[in-house]
């Protein structure tokens, strides 16, 4: 059982339809939408089946609608029972990878607008994460600075497989407005889709895509690492949601013995990518692929080198864990407070002041 | 500790290098910049002939972009995984203070100084009015 007062870094507030977003759009993009019709199809960029049970816990279902797009449903399901002292709201909408890059921007404002009037607002235990068009950078970094006042959005939300490799020089506008604002940048598993899901291909089945998103944080945060991003922009932190723990440990193992002989080739690494990970990079703990037992657990945490490097978050609604109790069995006691409330508050200096 | 001769000064030029074993030890000196420095032929990862690698600049970098060839020939690259290690320490670049190639103390001694002894010359014969690299082990 969790105690009140932790700090939820992943629970997902669904936009229910376009039509919600009506209200929360500027005119003219209003009369864009309505003239294309386009509030009759609601964008929903879920990478599963909509119907697909990990959506959704069984007690979590809605009685209409999207699961996660009431407010009231919320409250009874999560906040309630967990009494967090703050959970943090990622929408993830086919407005952040659409094609047309204004239509894009434009409905990440109206989402930011209706976070901020239909949540934020309505339970002072909600933060949010700060939607912006990915392949826009320029006109994200633009609605960072529009959002940033607003000190209920704690970070600004990416998607770990996007068209370009996230730590490429034309994304570092969204980096450096992030870092300007002391907001971590938080990348979501999700894909554009309109590319496959793992490096070989698109795959035949919903198992293979679902596990190869690891490979895709792996690729994002190497890509983020080869850059250079960590030394361009010392002070950014970046928070991994929803990839999973398990595969961190290997593929730091990998990155550092390979950087040994060709750190030459990326020379502004100078020092062991796993020392950058543990400093500046940080992963919510839902889903956790859980070891068979405790002890692995126990050697799986110790690889991480640090436990500064976990956020608890409950990944609310979807379907991850059943009963009251998030973590995974057998989480050593000792490390709860870390998990629970004092890794976000590092993280997060949003949270904290 | 014992003196050994291991070339005339004029055999190994700036940037250049030679093999020599001393006492069944096999080990490389190098010439940067007119000072000598030797190393262990040994690789402290997995024991590569590291002397027989390439002698690469050191490349850094304080920003991504922002390139800068800081000392031109200082670093020795293992020829088997390419990890690289300052000639004149023997500190290697990914773990400078843990990963090291053992060194070894080199001076230029006139032969005059050395005809006093002692000293060993294994393959150097040494004359008066000549400049020699003197390794000491
Ligand atoms: S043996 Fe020299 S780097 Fe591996």
């Amino acid at each position: 059982m969790i105690p009140a007062g932790a700090i939820d870094c992943d629970i997902h507030a669904a936009v229910p339809s376009i039509r919600a977003l009506l209200p929360h759009l500027e005119p003219y993009w209003r009369e864009h939408i309505l003239r294309r019709g386009l509030e009759r199809d609601n964008l929903e960029a879920s990478a599963f089946p909509v119907a697909a049970p990990i959506n959704a816990r069984p007690d979590w279902q809605p009685a209409s609608g999207l699961p996660g797009s009431s407010l009231a449903e919320m409250r009874a399901h999560i906040l309630d029972p967990l009494q967090p002292r703050a959970a943090i709201c990622n929408v993830i909408h086919g407005a952040q990878m659409m094609m047309s890059e204004d239509l894009s921007a434009a409905l990440c404002r109206a989402i930011n607008n209706w976070l901020a009037a239909e949540w934020l607002d309505r339970d002072p235990r909600l933060r949010a994460s700060i939607v912006v068009p990915v392949h826009s950078p320029d006109l994200a970094a633009e609605e960072i600075e529009r959002m940033a006042p607003d000190r209920r959005f704690v970070q600004v939300l990416l998607l770990a497989m996007t068209e370009l490799p996230l730590g490429r020089r034309q994304n570092w506008p969204i980096y450096r407005a992030a870092e300007k604002h002391g907001l971590p940048v938080g990348i979501h598993a999700g894909s554009s889709f309109r590319h496959p899901p793992s490096a070989g291909g698109w795959g035949s089945f919903y198992l293979e895509d679902y596990v190869s998103y690891a490979q895709g944080f792996a690729g994002a945060l190497n890509s983020l690492l080869a850059e250079g991003v960590f030394q361009k922009f010392p002070a950014l932190r970046v928070v991994l949601i929803e990839s999973g723990v398990s595969w961190l440990p290997a593929s730091l193992w990998r990155i550092n013995k390979t950087w040994r002989g060709m750190r030459a080739e990326v020379p502004w690494l100078d020092r062991m990518p796993s020392d950058i990970v543990r400093e500046r990079v940080r992963l919510t703990a839902q889903p956790f692929d859980a070891p068979p037992d405790a002890g692995a657990l126990e050697t799986l945490l110790a690889q991480f080198g640090s436990d500064e490097m976990l956020l608890f978050a409950t990944d609310y609604p979807h379907w991850h864990y059943d009963g009251a109790d998030p973590l995974p069995a057998g989480f050593p006691p000792g490390l709860l407070r870390k998990l629970l409330v004092d890794n976000a508050l590092a993280t997060y200096p949003r949270l904290a002041a | 500790m014992a003196k050994h001769v291991v070339a005339a000064v004029g055999e190994i030029p700036p940037g250049g290098r030679k093999l020599v074993t001393i006492r069944g030890r096999e080990i490389g000196v190098f010439n940067l910049d007119g000072a000598f420095y030797a190393l262990v032929n040994r690789c402290p990862h997995q024991g590569a002939a590291l002397c027989t690698g390439a002698v690469v600049s050191r490349l850094e970098a304080p920003l991504p972009g922002e390139y800068r060839l800081a000392q031109a020939g200082a670093m020795l690259r293992c020829p088997w995984h390419c990890w690289e290690f300052d000639i004149r320490t023997g500190q290697s670049w990914c773990d400078p203070n843990d990963i090291k190639a053992r060194t070894y103390n080199v001076s230029v001694e006139p032969g005059e100084a050395l005809a006093k002894g002692p000293f060993a010359a294994e393959t150097v014969s040494v004359a008066v009015e000549q400049e020699y690299v003197v390794v000491e082990l």
